[in-house]
Order: structure tokens, then C-alpha cells, then sequence
């Protein structure tokens, strides 16, 4: 019945909303926001561990959500251990554009790793799917809203 | 049209559905892949328009149109009788006692801003207590909260049981005491499909002093409604979930209530004369309709009226509580699916959650299948919480709505369980 919906929910998105990684409020962190989206309700809580060099030596997050917002949560932090806040900014620009454009109308974010890039490809899926597209990006927002010291953000 | 006839004829959802010009229209075609017939389960949040309506609105632009209610030309007094016409068929359809007590605003929520600002403005000071319930929508609930910031009442919440039944006797403790001016409360919940004892809470209030507001927005929909049965003092209701246009609400009040109130709004239609030292208002209820109305929503909503009074409100209403017990027992056969809203008097609405899978993926997946349904907080987060869940997903039936549909919705919602599982 949902063969087409498979671009949107692969395996790795259902694995990691299933089964988020680095999920729950850890015992040290110095830079945390909480993230809401009024639309749907979803709330969750991003955790980071920025060193004085200003590389994020570890990041977590809680809360609740679908499988997409879960899974972006999950697979954010994953990408963002050892990237440099400049790093970490730069990929969530590109995420965006990802779920919100066509390839030729990406804006250039300056070096991006390229493991990260591909990880996150899979939620590129959402891109067809207007009204998804905050599931995806509100962990990245609420990501951005702690290195920027705002302890709440919302989608909107 | 002779409606005794028509009300005495079994119910024949094949012949109501073409009267729905969007009911035959395919969903997510694409180019090499065939469209899903729609199947539209989200008519609490608005419900499709029939032929009838949307005719009468084009016919009253194409022949009919003109401003209303100020011109001596011969447009302006035929656009002025089919307009308040449509005053006396709401009057009807809710048994007031005279078209005078029908106030027609731009919607719902505007109807409730009304009362909040010029009721409550006029008649509540700092300390009075007001009687919301928790499964009021956000329009029930906002307004009183803003009217508490400019004068200090005092907002008190009724509980409901764990099936979504209004507590009663919680509300007749609140009722004890003697600050309390106003019950403010749903005639059924958009979220648990709660039908409340209208009648029964507009008792317990009146003896304690207190007003009673029925926000009918989802019930009069379902069910045929009394005001002067129920001694509702406030009732409204809107246009758009009963088949009509969008932009058209109604509030209903008590004559000697809507006479004790000073205008909500200011501007053209509702004066009686204007000068810069002092204006004169017209008489209820044009005194609450400032500006030019929604004209042709107005006829589109008296096309409504008609509509659904010629299939009859009881006949409605039978065949959608065939319908909601029909798609209860199916979806409750479904392992890890859980009703949220089972009270024993329920309008055709059915929340639910599914173990492990977020509603708003219940709602994308669904939607695939043709099926469409509603997702997330329904505009009533306090009783998301006092639930326990941040959404749920809901399916709210109609009177085009068929049992074929309720099994599409079912075989959508089990291949949901076995997408995650």
C-alpha cells in the first residue's frame, strides 16, 4: 500500500526512529535548547559538549516526535561529534537546503564533510513532502539555537 | 421541496455522495500512476460543500449581487432578503425564538471573541469566575484568557473521566461558588467527539446564577439542536463544517443578553446615526455586525441550512452514529490502537493513537492510501496533555461518509502497524 513512501521512510529512518542513537539527557553537557513545533506538538531537548576550541565533542538529545523528526534528531548527532561549530552550522545549511530546494539552487556552505553529506542524504526524501519538512529540520534548528546560547526555538 | 417526504426515506448515502461534486475526484496522481479515490475523514476540521451550496453562491454573484442592507436600488433589496433570509433559516435550524437573536460573524472564533469582549467587557470584573472544561478548543479558551488580562477574572477548568465524558460533579463543585458568572462549554469536542449534557449543565448553572455558552461548532453539526430546549443563554455554531462556505459564523443569544451589551466592533452597518459627538447604534443583532458582512457566505450558508434540513438533522445523525459504531469496533480490533474519547454519548469523531508509531506518520501513510485525516494537537493542547499524548490522529465522519470508507480507513490504519513494525 506505501511502496512510493519508501524514498520518505527508508530503512535507516525507520531503524533510527525506531531505535534513536545518543537519545537522553546526558550527566554533562554545556550548551542545551529546546526545540518545539507547534504545528504537531513535537518537542525535544538538544544536548551539547562544545570544547573551548569550539569543537562539539558530544551531543545527545530527548523528547518525542514521528519517525522523521526522530530520526534526524538521531542522525544529527551523530554527524556532529568532532565538527567545529563553523562545521556544525555549515552542514545544518546544507540540510536545510536539502530538504527545501532543487540540487541547482543550493547555497554554497563552505567545506562540508562528505561522510556527513551522505548520511544525511536519506532524509533528502523529504524534499517531496512540504509539510514534513520541519519533522527534519527541527532538530537542526534547536542544534543551531544552543551554539547561539537561545534556550527555546520553535519551527515557525 | 417537500421534506417530510424526504426525512421519511431510508437514508441513502450513494445518492447524498452525488451531491458532493469533490467526493469523485482522484488523490496523488501522477504520471504513470492511477489516483487513490479520496476518502475524506477530516470534516471536523471543514467539511466538503454540495452543489447546492456552491451554485446558490455563484448564482448570487452572477444575478443576485449587490451590498446589502444600505441601498434603495432594486439590487441592493434583493441581495438585502436573500441575505437575512438566511437569518430566519438559522433561527430555525437552532429553534431560536426570533432571527433577532442570530448574530452573524466571519466565523466561530469571532463569535466567541464577541462575547468574551462585549458579554464579558460589560457584565465581568476582577475576581469573577468563569467555567471552561479541558477539552475546550483553542477558541474557547484564548479569548477568556484575553479578557482575563484586561480585567482580572478568573478562569476555572472542568475535569473530564477517562472516557472523555465531562465530570460532572467536579463541575457542580466549581459551580458552589458564588463568583461564578459564566459556564463556557463545548456542545461536543472536536478531539473526543464528547457530546455533553447540554441541557443538564445549563440547569446546574442557572441555579447557581451562573450564564452557560455552548460552543456548538462540532455538535450542531451532527445532531439536530434546541437552543431553547437546552436554555442555552450563548450558542454558536459555524458555516463551514455544516457544509457551507468558509467566513461564516453564528452566534446565537438570549434577546434581553444580546439587548445588555455594547457593540463589539464600530464601524458602517451597525449605527444608527454618526456624528464626531456621539453615535447611536442600531438595534440587535445588526448592532454587533460592523462593516459589510460576508454576503455570499451568508447565502452559501442558508443553502447549508437547507441542504442538510431537507435530508433532516435526525436522519444525519442516525446514519453517523451507524457509522461511528461501525469504525469503532473495526479500529479497536486493531492490537495497539487506543480511542482517545469513549463516552457513552459521542458525535461521529474518533481520535486514536497507535503504540510506536508518532500520528503525524499515522497521517502521512494514511494520506497515501486516499485516506485523509487529521494529525497532531487539534487545537486543544490542554486536553492533549490531560491525556497523556502529545497528538493523535483523527477521523471525523460526515453525512457522505460510508461504511466502505471506515473499512478504507482500517485497512490504511493496519498497514500503518505493519509499515513500522
Amino acid at each position: 500500500m506505501f511502496d512510493d513512501l519508501r524514498d520518505l521512510y527508508q530503512e535507516v529512518i525507520l531503524d533510527h526512529g525506531k531505535h534513536p542513537r545518543n537519545f537522553g539527557k546526558p550527566e554533562a553537557f554545556n550548551r542545551m535548547a529546546r526545540g518545539e513545533n507547534p504545528l504537531c506538538g513535537d518537542k525535544i531537548n538538544v544536548y551539547l559538549s562544545i570544547g573551548p576550541e569550539g569543537v562539539v565533542n558530544d551531543a545527545h538529545f530527548d523528547g518525542r516526535g514521528c519517525a522523521i523528526s526522530q530520526a534526524s534528531a538521531s542522525l544529527m548527532t551523530e554527524t556532529l561529534k568532532g565538527k567545529t561549530e563553523a562545521e556544525a552550522e555549515a552542514l545544518f545549511g546544507h540540510f536545510h537546503d536539502m530538504c527545501t530546494k532543487d540540487d541547482h539552487e543550493h547555497t554554497d556552505h563552505g567545506h562540508l564533510d562528505p561522510e556527513a553529506v551522505e548520511k544525511l542524504d536519506v532524509l533528502s526524501g523529504v524534499r517531496e513532502f512540504p509539510m514534513r519538512v520541519k519533522c527534519a529540520t527541527l532538530a537542526w534548528h534547536t542544534m543551531h539555537a544552543a551554539i547561539h546560547g537561545d534556550e527555546k526555538t520553535t519551527t515557525e | 421541496m417537500d421534506t417530510r417526504i424526504l426525512t421519511n426515506a431510508p437514508y441513502d448515502v450513494e445518492k447524498v455522495r452525488q451531491d458532493f461534486p469533490i467526493l469523485t475526484r482522484l488523490v496523488h496522481e501522477k504520471p504513470g500512476r492511477p489516483g487513490k479515490p479520496l476518502v475524506y475523514l477530516d470534516n471536523a476540521a471543514s467539511a466538503q460543500k454540495p452543489r447546492a451550496v456552491i451554485d446558490a453562491m455563484a448564482n448570487f454573484m452572477a444575478h443576485d449581487y449587490s451590498n446589502v442592507h444600505r441601498g434603495v436600488h432594486y439590487l441592493s433589496q434583493v441581495a438585502t432578503n436573500l441575505y437575512e433570509a438566511t437569518r430566519v433559516k438559522t433561527a430555525t435550524f437552532l429553534n431560536a425564538p426570533s432571527p433577532d437573536t442570530i448574530v452573524f460573524t466571519r466565523s466561530a472564533t469571532e463569535a466567541f471573541n464577541l462575547v468574551a469582549s462585549s458579554w464579558g467587557g460589560a457584565h465581568l470584573k476582577a475576581g469573577d469566575e468563569i467555567i471552561l472544561s479541558v477539552m475546550e478548543h483553542h477558541a474557547n479558551i484564548v479569548p477568556w484568557q484575553l479578557l482575563r488580562s484586561r480585567t482580572g477574572i478568573v478562569i476555572k477548568v472542568a475535569p473530564v473521566l477517562d472516557d472523555g465524558t465531562l465530570d460532572l460533579e467536579a463541575l457542580a463543585r466549581l459551580l458552589e461558588s458564588p463568583k461564578v458568572k459564566l459556564v463556557s462549554i463545548t456542545h461536543g469536542s472536536n478531539v473526543l467527539g464528547t457530546v455533553t449534557p447540554a441541557a443538564e449543565i445549563a440547569r446546574m448553572a442557572h441555579a447557581a446564577g451562573a450564564k452557560v455558552l455552548f460552543d456548538g461548532s462540532q455538535a450542531a453539526v451532527h445532531m439536530p439542536v434546541d437552543v431553547q430546549a437546552i436554555d442555552a443563554d450563548f450558542y454558536i455554531m459555524t458555516g463551514h463544517k455544516l457544509y457551507g462556505p468558509t467566513g461564516f459564523g453564528v452566534l446565537y443569544g438570549k434577546a434581553e443578553l444580546l439587548e445588555s451589551m455594547p457593540p463589539y466592533q464600530g464601524g458602517g452597518d451597525m449605527i444608527q446615526t454618526v456624528t464626531f459627538e456621539e453615535t447611536t447604534f442600531r438595534e440587535v443583532p445588526h448592532r454587533f455586525e460592523a462593516g459589510t458582512p460576508p454576503i455570499v457566505e451568508g447565502i452559501g450558508f442558508g443553502a447549508a441550512i437547507d441542504y442538510v434540513t431537507a435530508l433532516s438533522m435526525g436522519a444525519i445523525h442516525a446514519h453517523e452514529q451507524r457509522l461511528l459504531a461501525y469504525a469503532t469496533e473495526k479500529l479497536q480490533a486493531i492490537d495497539g490502537l487506543r480511542i482517545i474519547g469513549t463516552s457513552p454519548t459521542k458525535a461521529a469523531i474518533l481520535s486514536f493513537t497507535i503504540e510506536g508509531v508518532h500520528p503525524h506518520d499515522i497521517g502521512t501513510l494514511v494520506d497515501r492510501a486516499g485516506v485523509a485525516v487529521r494529525v497532531g494537537r487539534h487545537c486543544a493542547e490542554p486536553l492533549m496533555d490531560r491525556f497523556g499524548v502529545g497528538a493523535t490522529a483523527r477521523a471525523s465522519f460526515a453525512l457522505y461518509n460510508t461504511e466502505a470508507e471506515a473499512d478504507a480507513l482500517v485497512d490504511a490504519v493496519r498497514a500503518v502497524r505493519e509499515f513500522f513494525n
